[in-house]
């Protein structure tokens, strides 16, 4: 109870006895004072009680200090701490209205950090989210047959898939396939792929549509029929593809045009396989009209007049022989042109004769119908036969194909009373043979033929009949029965078609190419204010190259150049450059022992005039970026009159840039610096591998030249030349 | 003895040229207009050789064939199918169903005819 006094009146109580006391050392000075009878001792006894006064004060202060001044403000630090580091607590001292502020802090601090984490993990899913959402915009662009590039407004491309890539990035035919046209790639831009002036066009119209149905919407009133926004247009691309492209307006937030996508379908065959038939037609027309004008013109003659001479009348029956096998060659060679086209068997898919089998046996066997596969002969006959199946393909409507055989099977099995088959499809010639056989019942000629033409479930179900069907595959069907072994077949005669050409191997690399960065939505062209521009988020092209020995001026020269491009901060590996250039003059041998590059691999290669130019195009827009530069430059140069070609663009130096970051360092050779960064190198030697070991280990280095300050192009081009000169210094 | 051709066929253009030709090159030779009318004359003349029109109304010359061949007492009796129909299919279902030859129109007479000899020589 008295302590709970104490705790409350704390304060007062305390006060109250440090009056006390001091009125009680007043008095007693006074006291003895009073006793004591000289001015000297009195004074002396005066200054005593002033000192011992000043002591009493000066505990109090110090005491009042202790409890709560020193604590307050140290808490007052360690409040700063907390905030920059929330798992920070502040340690309770001083007076417990100190420890209580203490206490309620930490618990602040408690609540803030739950919040803190909270809030990461929330923008943690977020982000998840959002990236499961781009690889499945990513994935859903892989797999349309259609190309599509999402441009911003400036056209520089943000996104394409693979079937855009194949459809523009189409190589004029030229020695060592090269790239004659601009090529495509993230960040680049779509003019010069695709001719300006269409683009510009038809970006014009969305425009004016755009403003249209803006102005319609605010006047609310109109014949309410609008254009969409979208345009088409067709266009040539190179490699004389023709393709019909359709763009369309990206709308950000404002409802202003941000950005647009293009669809790029390849008419090339339909226009050509469009012509083609129409030349088609005129040839055997106008063959065919000739050629019966004059056979009817010598009949008519024949029989006008028949009294005529036999020598005459022989050249004009010569004549009806003549014209009439001109006819029949005609016919044939038009049938044998373009067969195909009028097959018309386009829509179908391509499939391979085993594949087919297989389908056809899951979907046929039942319970009332076993279908079983043929077994393969043992003897050498089953290899050879197998090895030839393995090459055979055929173009069918898989679907209606089986459907109208299912429904077969069901008559079989319900009205023939035949439960077991054997299937097996192989080549007849230029056909595949689709063979159903079994023991015991006949249904007979007619039967199947009934069978064949009857419409499974009816007319409305829209399934084609089996005749139907075969029809449109250009097949035929044949049933035979044999009395003395009552052994039947049912073959259905397709036309086999060629294999298909083999598909494009995916990229080198692991994981799905990266075709799309959203975040260059906003970017802009890299233009003369680029000592402003932060590095990260330029775009580089990081290259490297291998020569026939170490001296450009005693006429070395550049015998393979290998680039990789970094498009805001990610290394793009499959837009990269690798080629090999057949040099003037010989390889040293010491530069073979290097990099493996031997006379005979540059036989067939292309001279460097070809080759920098489109090396050239390959780095436009970008910043370059070399291991000791100054020697691939050097290279470069003293070509440079040969070939008509100048690079001036921008240059960054790995070398210098390490001895930037790590100046005491004694190593700054590509390996050295990619083991200290943590790169593993691959492919060391070869243009290429070290083009993107180069470009692995300067993405590293961007954040460490950050931490000394330097963010910007320009920062970093003073920083480099500071190294040199201090370098030469030395 | 003479050996006999039966034509098959619904076109009476083709059917007067070959009638002709096979009579002038030493056949006896019937005529039928339609599938059905052929396996009438099957049985009633017993040709030796029959050129059939696969084209044809009512039970075409597939069908015709196939029923010729399913009568073993006809087995000896060569079929040479003539059609317009060219196609790999086509040909491989005539051949498959037993016929001998099969011609795609336009032909050469004199072609058909040596081929027509060479087969009847076989016997």
């Amino acid at each position: 109870m008295l302590a709970r006094f104490f705790e409350r009146y704390r304060f007062a109580v305390t006060l109250a006895l440090l009056f006390a006391l001091q009125i009680l050392v007043v008095a007693a000075f006074w006291v003895v004072g009073g006793l004591a009878q000289e001015s000297g001792q009195r004074a002396a006894l005066l200054l005593a009680l002033a000192l011992l006064l000043l002591l009493a004060l000066g505990l109090g202060l110090r005491a009042l200090f202790g409890a709560f001044l020193l604590p307050v403000s140290r808490l007052g630090e360690e409040a700063v701490l907390m905030k920059n580091n929330p798992v920070h607590r502040v340690t309770p001292q001083g007076a417990p209205e100190v420890r209580a502020l203490g206490a309620a802090l930490n618990d602040m601090a408690v609540a803030y950090q739950a919040l803190q984490e909270e809030g990461q993990a929330r923008i943690a899913a977020a982000g998840r989210e959002l990236a499961q959402e781009k690889t499945r915009l990513a994935a859903l662009m892989a797999e349309l047959s259609v190309g599509v590039l999402v441009c911003n407004v400036e056209g520089r491309i943000l996104l394409y898939n693979h079937r855009a890539r194949q459809l523009l990035a189409r190589a004029k035919s030229g020695p060592g396939g090269a790239l004659d046209t601009a090529p495509l790639g993230l960040g680049r831009s779509l003019f010069g792929l695709v001719e300006r002036g269409l683009v510009v066009h038809a970006l014009e119209q969305i425009q004016h549509r755009l403003r249209q149905q803006r102005e319609a919407v605010d006047n609310a009133g109109g014949d309410g029929a609008q254009a969409e926004a979208a345009s088409r247009f067709v266009a040539t691309l190179a490699g004389g593809l023709l393709v019909r492209a359709s763009m369309a307006p990206v709308l950000d937030d404002m409802a202003e045009m941000g950005g647009f996508v293009l669809v790029l379908e390849d008419i090339t065959r339909e226009v050509e396989a469009d012509s083609r038939r129409d030349a088609l037609l005129q040839a055997f027309t106008r063959n065919a009209r000739s050629a019966l004008a004059n056979l009817r013109a010598a009949v008519e003659m024949l029989q006008a007049y028949p009294g005529m001479e036999t020598a005459r009348r022989e050249r004009f029956v010569g004549v009806i022989e003549e014209e009439s096998q001109r006819l029949a060659r005609g016919i044939e060679r038009a049938l044998n042109d373009y067969g195909g086209e009028f097959e018309g068997r386009r829509e179908f898919e391509e499939m391979r004769a085993s594949d087919l089998l297989g389908m056809l046996l899951r979907r046929l066997d039942s319970a009332a119908l076993r279908i079983f596969p043929v077994p393969v002969a043992a003897e050498d006959d089953g290899n050879r036969v197998a090895a030839e199946e393995a090459g055979l393909w055929l173009a069918v409507d898989s679907y209606s194909l089986s459907q109208a055989l299912a429904h077969w099977c069901r008559r079989m099995a319900d009205e023939a009373d035949v439960h077991e088959m054997h299937l097996e499809v192989r080549r007849d010639g230029g056909l595949a043979r689709i063979e159903f056989a079994w023991q015991g019942a006949a249904p007979g000629a007619e039967r199947m033929r009934a069978w064949e033409l009857a419409t499974p479930g009816g007319a409305s179900d829209g399934a084609a009949s089996l005749g139907t069907v075969l029809e449109r595959h250009a097949g035929e069907s044949v049933y035979h029965y044999d009395a003395v072994s009552a052994h039947s077949r049912y073959c259905l005669l397709l036309p086999a078609s060629a294999p298909p050409a083999p598909l494009e191997i995916a990229s080198r690399g692991e994981g799905r190419p990266v075709f799309y960065d959203f975040d260059l939505f906003r970017q802009t062209g890299q233009d003369a204010a680029i000592d402003a521009m932060p590095l990260a988020q330029l775009s580089y092209t990081v290259f490297d190259t291998e020569t026939t020995g170490l001296h450009p001026a005693a006429g070395d020269e550049i015998i393979s150049i290998g680039a990789v491009r970094i498009v805001n901060g990610r290394l793009l590996q499959q837009e990269n450059f690798d080629r090999l250039i057949r040099p003037r003059c010989p390889l040293s041998a010491d530069s073979v022992a290097i990099h493996g590059i031997t006379e005979s691999m540059l036989e067939g290669q292309p001279r460097v005039e070809q080759v920098l130019p489109q090396f050239q195009r390959f780095v436009e827009d970008t910043v370059l970026v070399a291991h000791n530069a100054a020697f691939d430059l050097r290279f470069l140069q003293m070509q440079e009159e040969q070939t008509g070609v100048r690079l001036d663009r921008q240059v960054l130096d790995t070398l210098l840039l390490s001895q930037v970051i790590h100046p005491h360092q004694a190593e700054h050779t590509l390996e050295a610096i990619a083991a200290r960064l943590g790169v593993t190198v691959v492919g060391r030697h070869t243009a290429l591998g070290d083009a993107i070991v180069t470009a692995e280990v300067f993405l590293r280095m961007l954040p460490l030249l950050a931490e000394k300050g330097i963010r910007t192009y320009g920062q970093a081009r003073d920083a480099e030349q500071r190294t040199r000169y201090a370098r030469l210094r030395y | 003895m003479r050996r006999r051709i039966l034509i098959v066929d619904d076109e009476p253009n083709i059917v007067l040229s070959l009638e002709f030709l096979m009579q002038q090159s030493g056949f006896d030779v019937a005529v039928a207009r339609d599938g059905a009318e052929a396996l009438e004359r099957m049985q009633s003349f017993q040709p030796d050789l029959v050129l059939l029109d696969v084209m044809m109304p009512v039970l075409n010359g597939f069908e015709v064939c196939q029923k010729i061949r399913e009568n073993s007492a006809w087995n000896d009796v060569k079929i040479v199918m003539l059609s317009a129909k060219g196609r790999e299919s086509e040909v491989n279902k005539g051949l498959a169903l037993g016929a001998d030859a099969y011609v795609t129109k336009p032909f050469s007479t004199r072609e058909l005819v040596e081929r027509v000899a060479g087969m009847m020589a076989q016997e």
